[in-house]
């Protein structure tokens, strides 16, 4: 009985594995960069959208964000693997682990994009509106207004939430596991049932996405602070 | 200036004129390019829009008998409204004991004992740190382990128990965060004319802070429930029957339909989530009007080191 409480606490089957650990990190971060850039692109078309003068566009960016900021991310991703690539038959690469990869890589940007659009929107939000008034009264056009007054402070003022949802990205990618794409959450499952579900692989994995994640959250909470306005 | 203030900064701007920090009120020229750009844009979502029914009725998406399930009387009762009550249960469930989880933790860490705030702000910062799903993946299958290796017969643990603990675990740490900036920003000139009228630290909490944190953390609280109800969706990766489950993997199976079904069941999510942050927003309206609290509105919660979080 000894044996098996030690056997609880025993980090031998994280060194074992170790590999195969580190391997499927790599996925999980090979999977938030990749949808963090695309995110990124997507999410800043959509809060251009939302703030354009053209209520059209407005609808547009609104639906969208309605749409897949209420819709669970299992789902996006379930609809990513079932619905496009099975049901529609697109395929993006015939080798299927490049195809799962990038189903996944669509799904979790379709999804975060959403919210990426959100925390830009209420970044030009903070903008006062006297300051572009200012920047107008003084002769400046709307690229000049744009790009020297509203911007500046509005990326500032964004830092922080950004950072927050590169955070969540980077957890979210474990609900890849519905897309069928392997990373550190189908590494840690496949060593419950190989192994044993002891909590030393739990911590493991914990830790490894602790190791992720802090330093990540850390870092923006800093450069948020350095780059705050002083209002 | 610090993130919630960054949050919260739209709210006191909220401007009542057509104009925005952008753009001035339109002019005759800017209103012919507004609506060439509208027309363009209609053109371009159109497109769009044919392309992906096109897509559809290429694969046969449109076919009456792929979208009939979904009005039939049986295939409510006896398989979505139960996938439903599902999901809302164990949200349910889990949304009580995450208000328990937090505040316990959320007072913690505003504890004046040191041992209470280190402990409580290990458990928050390891809970928001880590996945949910490896959570609910180690709740259901690590007790069984512990218990063998303890000599004891394991216990299977229900599928509905690993989700809503899961949950708790994530959403109450987030929301330990939401009660601590709650009380924070109560204005500290309530707490000492409290102790200058001679109540005690309980009575300060009790009488004065709590009351006025809970008023403005209303709004932040059930955004974070829709999260909290949307993560409830995993429970299709350990098979708990949700609403995922039902109206997605059973009819989806039945029926062959699984992209129909996958809009259909999407389509209630978003209504169901629409609803509570329509709640959210009509509270935090009324709060800003009342005057029944002194502390400004706590916006989203809060990340290791800082930032807003939306997820």
């Amino acid at each position: 009985m000894g044996t098996d409480i030690y056997q609880l606490i025993d980090p031998a089957p994280l060194i074992k594995y170790g590999p195969d650990i580190l391997m499927s990190f790599w996925a999980t971060i090979r999977l938030t960069l990749v949808s963090a850039v695309f995110a990124l692109i997507l999410g800043t078309v959509l809060a251009a959208m939302r703030v354009s003068p053209t209520p059209v566009l407005r609808a547009g960016g609104t639906l969208y964000v309605n749409t897949f900021r209420n819709t669970p991310l299992t789902l996006v991703l379930l609809f990513c693997s079932l619905g496009l690539s099975d049901t529609l038959g697109i395929k993006i690469s015939e080798e299927p682990s490049v195809n799962g990869y990038w189903l996944a890589v669509i799904g979790l940007t379709i999804y975060h994009a959403a919210f990426v659009c959100e925390a830009l929107r209420s970044g030009v939000n903070t903008v006062d509106p006297g300051q572009s008034e200012a920047a107008r009264s003084i002769g400046l056009t709307f690229f000049q207004t744009l790009r020297t007054v509203v911007l500046p402070q509005a990326f500032r003022a964004v830092i922080a939430p950004l950072g927050s949802l590169l955070i969540a990205l980077t957890k979210n990618t474990t609900i890849v596991i519905v897309a069928g794409y392997w990373e550190a959450s189908a590494q840690m499952k496949q060593m419950f049932d190989e192994v044993a579900a002891t909590p030393a692989i739990f911590i493991g994995f914990a830790l490894g996405f602790m190791v992720l994640t802090l330093p990540t959250g850390f870092f923006f909470g800093w450069l948020a602070k350095r780059k705050a306005v002083v209002r | 200036m610090s993130a919630i203030d960054a949050a919260r900064e739209p709210r006191r701007r909220r401007r009542t004129q057509a104009a925005s920090v952008l753009y001035d009120v339109p002019g005759p020229r800017a209103r012919i390019r507004n609506n060439i750009l509208t027309l363009v844009s209609l053109l371009v979502f159109a497109i769009i829009a044919y392309f992906v029914v096109r897509r559809m009725d290429a694969a046969g998406q449109w076919d009456a008998k792929l979208w009939e399930p979904f009005t039939r009387h049986d295939v409510w009762v006896n398989v979505i409204l139960p996938g439903l009550w599902g999901t809302l249960a164990v949200s349910a469930v889990a949304a009580v004991g995450a208000m328990i989880f937090g505040v316990v933790f959320g007072l913690g860490r505003l504890s004046d004992h040191r041992l209470f705030r280190w402990v409580s702000g290990a458990v928050v910062e390891f809970f928001r740190a880590i996945p949910v799903l490896l959570l609910i993946f180690f709740i259901q299958a690590g007790p069984a382990t512990i218990n063998i290796a303890f000599g004891r017969i394991p216990v299977p643990i229900p599928a509905f128990v690993a989700v809503a603990v899961g949950l708790i675990l994530y959403n109450g740490s987030v929301l330990a965060e939401v009660f601590r900036a709650g009380i924070n920003a109560v204005p500290r000139g309530q707490s000492e004319a409290a102790y200058s009228l001679g109540l005690r630290k309980g009575g300060v909490m009790r009488l004065i802070l709590l009351p006025q944190a809970v008023t403005a953390m209303m709004p932040a609280i059930v955004s974070q429930l829709v999260i909290l109800l949307k993560d409830s969706a995993l429970g299709w990766i350990i098979s708990y029957p949700d609403l995922l489950n039902a109206a997605f993997r059973q009819v989806g199976a039945n029926f062959g339909n699984p992209l129909p079904a996958a809009i259909v069941v999407a389509a209630m999510y978003i209504v169901i989530n629409l609803a509570l942050s329509y709640l959210a927003n009509w509270l935090e309206r009324r709060n800003r009007r009342s005057r029944r609290t002194s502390a400004r509105t706590v916006a989203a919660p809060l990340q290791p080191g800082d930032p807003a979080a939306p997820i």
